[in-house]
């Protein structure tokens, strides 16, 4: 009982390493032959999984065509006038 | 190096992805197109000292959030600064569960999951300060690893980390807090465990 929970605890603590494939293999197996084992922590981890899915899913805008438009435009005016600003000379890393 | 004749080629399909993360940001619609312009301007002349083959859509984020902190950040006085309220571990899981029992057929987190819209998330995630917000979006919506988010934003793995995981129990506060408003979810005891 009182090693089960350890592993409720330790499992429930490394949720988010375990969906973000941050996990070593060894530990990856651990966690998921426990959740195979606990349908309390396999609800959460489930729960967090699907909830990560949803806030993917409607968090996404697409790009008007307007602006695809004006940038390549830029992109195109630029490819005729490239700017003399040795800031941006090849190579160059100083946007970074 | 990267070849400047391909960069419209390579770069245009990330472009959706750049704007919503630039809309999260700028929470302004004129303000992100600016911001993705320019991040593509950017992009472009610096291409050359793109690596071919490495992450381009790591580079371009990269690129983005470098432009936006130092042109759209810095019109506001100052940064946003503002620390975060630490609520526990898995907080809309722990106050869903109790409904569980109510429901019929499928499960409340199911019902509450389905039923939570586009504006809430957007909402939610705008909601969080600046720092947090960065983390959340490069995590959880573009899916990005830790290490990957430590080279865009140019913090330690571990800020990565610690970033993210109170990022994401805010964003969670604020989702159950925007259910609760619409009546989704209801005021319940938590449940440990």
């Amino acid at each position: 009982m009182g090693e089960s929970h350890d592993k409720c605890e330790e499992s429930l603590h490394l949720v988010y390493h375990y969906l973000d494939g941050e996990l070593t293999d060894e530990k990856r197996v651990l966690i998921q032959q426990h959740i195979d084992d606990c349908p309390p922590c396999f609800e959460a981890f489930d729960f967090e999984a699907e909830l990560r899915i949803v806030v993917k899913r409607r968090c996404h805008d697409e790009a008007p065509a307007d602006l695809r438009r004006r940038i390549a435009e830029a992109l195109h005016h630029e490819k005729l006038h490239p700017p003399v600003d040795p800031e941006y000379g090849p190579g160059s890393n100083s946007l970074l | 190096m990267a070849d400047q004749a391909t960069f419209a080629e390579d770069a245009m399909e990330h472009m959706s992805s750049l704007y919503t993360a630039a809309l999260r940001m700028t929470r302004n619609p004129a303000d992100a197109e600016d911001l993705v312009q320019e991040t593509y301007l950017k992009a472009y002349r610096g291409y050359g000292g793109f690596q071919a083959g490495t992450n381009l859509k790591a580079w371009l984020y990269r690129i983005l959030t470098n432009t936006f902190i130092n042109t759209y950040r810095s019109k506001k006085r100052r940064p946003e600064e503002r620390d975060i309220e630490d609520v526990e571990d898995l907080y809309l899981y722990r106050r869903l569960g109790p409904l569980e029992a109510a429901a019929a057929g499928r499960s409340a987190e199911e019902e509450v999951l389905e039923h939570i819209t586009e504006t809430e998330v957007k909402d939610a995630i705008e909601s969080l300060p600046e720092q947090f917000r960065m983390a959340v979006l490069l995590g959880d919506v573009e899916g990005f690893s830790y290490k990957e988010i430590a080279e865009i934003l140019d913090i330690p793995i571990g800020t990565v980390m610690s970033r993210l995981h109170r990022g994401r129990k805010a964003l969670q506060k604020k989702l159950y807090d925007f259910g609760r408003a619409r009546g989704l979810v209801s005021e319940e005891p938590v449940v440990n465990g």
